[in-house]
């Protein structure tokens, strides 16, 4: 959640920059913007990502050097659920904190011609994104772990994808569902990496 | 203030029971005890005390594994056991440790955003003489500092004082001291508190209620804090007056005052705990040399150990200047304790405002608790409730401060697992929190606004 602030701070204070610098009454060039700073904080959080994954690394290498039998109490993949639960958490919060302070008081959704769906659709997107860091957690780890680049690259892309989706808002199906169908894939992805496969699953739902 | 590792021996002596838990393991405690009066046991103890120092475990689960891992690392003396041990519980302590800091916080910010009282603005202490309504911004900036100067010094010369009273013995005075400042602070300021919630609120109380409920409030904390008491309402009772005391500074601070204050607090505590002449390591050391816990008034423990059959005369004893020691300890282990002590008994023109008693007397070494000055509660939710009060409205602003004064007490508790030995709590989590404040009500919020306008993820 830390290394998520962090790379929030810096990808705001360059978007800040870069409007300050830049002329305030110039509606499109605002849009184009805004644009820049939502690719490079995806961007930046997969950096930051990739930093958490090193030094978690390190500690696990400690943990190991330390223990007795020579395995660590935790395994790179509860280390990276973690991870994709803190960025999940931590982003989730961001987005919807503000809302649900808001939605407490008085007011109509959409009183001035935007969508009446406004808190509901914000809702299931904070959702699956906070999904979707999980699972990008997890896939981004094992890509780490296992040097595989095309896995890490294809979270960095599903990343980029999602946001961009939400650049069709208030057209929602254009964003809510490629976000739905993309977290699904990630979440079997991500479990079939995580050990599990169809006959678990089978096993599991008629609770053998 | 100060997270502190006990290197102090008498830990393992002081088996008193102050408070009445815990008699589950009493019967394996008395006999590790006494193999550790052996001398090199001693060593190992002190040792492994000081590696865990401030952690202390849970109760039961951890009684039972320690005892038995006890005995074999008495005797081969195995560094890397312990250290393994240390950083095994180290995170169990830094859990410990998390969620006190989270309900104070919790606690703070519920209040500044429901209770107006809080925010209002209703003059200032006599500490901060500096009026902040000044046209200029150099003229305000000026009065904060000089604000912030004239609290440090107070906060200084209360801790040498302290430090002075505890060099000559002056254990009664001491203890006189917090007692008076616990009343004030668990009387005098629930009855303000609950009088504001209850006006916030529209609730209606009589008197004969409200003089009831105070009462019993109040002499069961100053029982629980003082004397004994089960260790989760101690704990209870740390956590809300550190809420209180909070509430108290947010209120009667100016606001660049608060935000200079709270940098400057960080610097004194850094040097005050780890220069050789600074006060509260003098006053680690002293009670150090001469065996004594700190005040439990003012630090927080996050696990105590006591034993209910430990009926040794020389304990008994020890019962009643106890508190005193404890209250000593907790100015060492604080730090910063006594600095805040200092300020908040200046704030509260009352004796040393009761810091949680924290000390209790582990029982074994293996009883790790951390411990962790009361100031350090208070001053992290000044900064979370500030965040509150101040930043616009915003919650992102909170959330972020929140998360970075978590994060720097976990690196302070870490720092802590490697340097073994007392130190300040506040320097490294006021400053990810003064950053993250500063740069999150600044930089993110105007970009995270713009975003949720627009509905953009990312």
């Amino acid at each position: 959640a830390f290394f998520w602030l962090v790379s929030l701070l810096l990808s705001s204070l360059i978007w800040f920059i870069a409007v300050k610098a830049s002329d305030p009454r110039d509606e499109s060039l605002q849009k184009g913007l805004l644009i820049f700073g939502v690719m490079f904080s995806v961007l930046l959080q997969e950096a930051f990502r990739f930093l958490y994954h090193k030094l978690l690394r390190k500690a696990i290498e400690g943990l190991v050097a330390l223990s007795e039998d020579g395995c660590s109490p935790i395994s790179i993949q509860q280390m990276a659920y973690v991870a994709g639960v803190g960025f999940g958490l931590m982003s989730g919060a961001f987005s919807m904190i503000n809302l649900l302070a808001d939605a407490l008081g008085p007011g109509t959704v959409g009183i001035h011609g935007d969508s009446q769906l406004y808190f509901l659709t914000s809702a299931f997107m904070t959702m699956v994104l906070i999904f979707l860091h999980t699972f990008w957690g997890i896939l981004f780890f094992h890509g780490c772990e296992h040097r595989r680049w095309w896995e890490i690259t294809a979270v960095v892309v599903m990343h980029l994808a999602v946001s961009g989706s939400t650049f069709c808002n208030p057209l929602y199906v254009g964003s809510l569902v490629p976000s739905y169908l993309l977290m699904a894939t990630a979440a079997a992805w991500a479990y079939l990496l995580s050990g599990g496969s169809a006959q678990n699953l089978r096993r599991f739902l008629l609770c053998k | 203030m100060i997270t502190f590792m006990n290197n102090s021996d008498s830990e393992e002596e002081p088996c008193n029971e102050r408070t009445s838990l815990m008699s589950a393991e009493s019967p394996p405690v008395p006999s590790y005890q006494d193999g550790l009066q052996a001398s090199e046991a001693g060593e190992v103890q002190a040792h492994r005390k000081r590696r865990t120092g401030r952690s202390r475990s849970p109760n039961n689960i951890a009684d039972g594994d320690m005892s038995d891992s006890g005995v074999p690392v008495r005797e081969s003396a195995l560094e890397n056991e312990e250290e393994e041990l240390t950083l095994k519980y180290g995170a169990k302590h830094v859990i410990m440790l998390f969620v006190p800091v989270t309900l104070c916080m919790i606690v703070v910010v519920a209040t500044i955003k429901s209770v107006r009282f809080y925010t209002e603005k209703n003059g200032q202490l006599i500490y901060t003489p500096f009026s902040e309504d000044t046209p200029s911004v150099g003229q305000r900036l000026l009065n904060s500092v000089l604000n912030t100067i004239i609290m440090i010094s107070v906060i200084v010369v209360m801790t040498v004082f302290l430090v002075l009273l505890y060099k000559y013995r002056c254990y009664k005075f001491i203890h006189g001291w917090l007692i008076l400042s616990s009343l004030m602070l668990l009387f005098l300021f629930t009855y303000i508190y609950l009088g504001e919630v209850l006006k916030t609120y529209n609730v209606a109380m009589d008197y004969p209620t409200l003089f009831l409920v105070i009462w019993n409030f109040g002499a069961v904390g100053m029982i629980c804090i003082h004397w004994k008491g089960p260790l989760q309402l101690q704990q209870a009772y740390l956590i809300m007056i550190s809420a209180l005391m909070a509430l108290v500074f947010i209120k009667y601070l100016p606001e660049w005052s608060a935000w200079v204050i709270l940098g400057a607090i960080s610097i004194y505590d850094l040097m005050a705990v780890l220069c050789p002449k600074g006060p509260l390591r003098m006053l680690v050391e002293t009670a150090q040399e001469r065996n004594e816990p700190i005040f439990p008034a003012l630090i927080y423990s996050s696990a105590m150990m006591w034993t209910v059959g430990m009926a040794k005369p020389d304990t008994a004893a020890r019962g009643p200047s106890q508190q005193m020691w404890d209250a000593a300890e907790d100015g060492r282990e604080d730090h910063r304790s006594p600095s805040h002590t200092d300020s908040q008994m200046s704030e509260t023109r009352s004796p040393v405002p009761t810091r949680p008693i924290t000390s209790f007397e582990e029982l074994e070494e293996e009883e790790r608790g951390v411990k962790l000055g009361l100031g350090d509660f208070i001053f992290y939710s000044v900064l979370v409730g500030k965040a509150a009060a101040t930043a616009s409205g915003d919650w992102n602003t909170t959330l972020a401060c929140f998360v970075a004064i978590l994060i720097g007490l976990c690196l302070t508790l870490l720092l802590l697992a490697v340097f073994k030995k007392a130190l300040p709590a506040l320097p490294i989590s006021i400053t990810f929190g003064l950053v993250f404040y500063f740069s999150t009500d600044n930089l993110v919020r105007p970009f995270m606004d713009t975003l949720a306008s627009h509905q953009l993820y990312i």
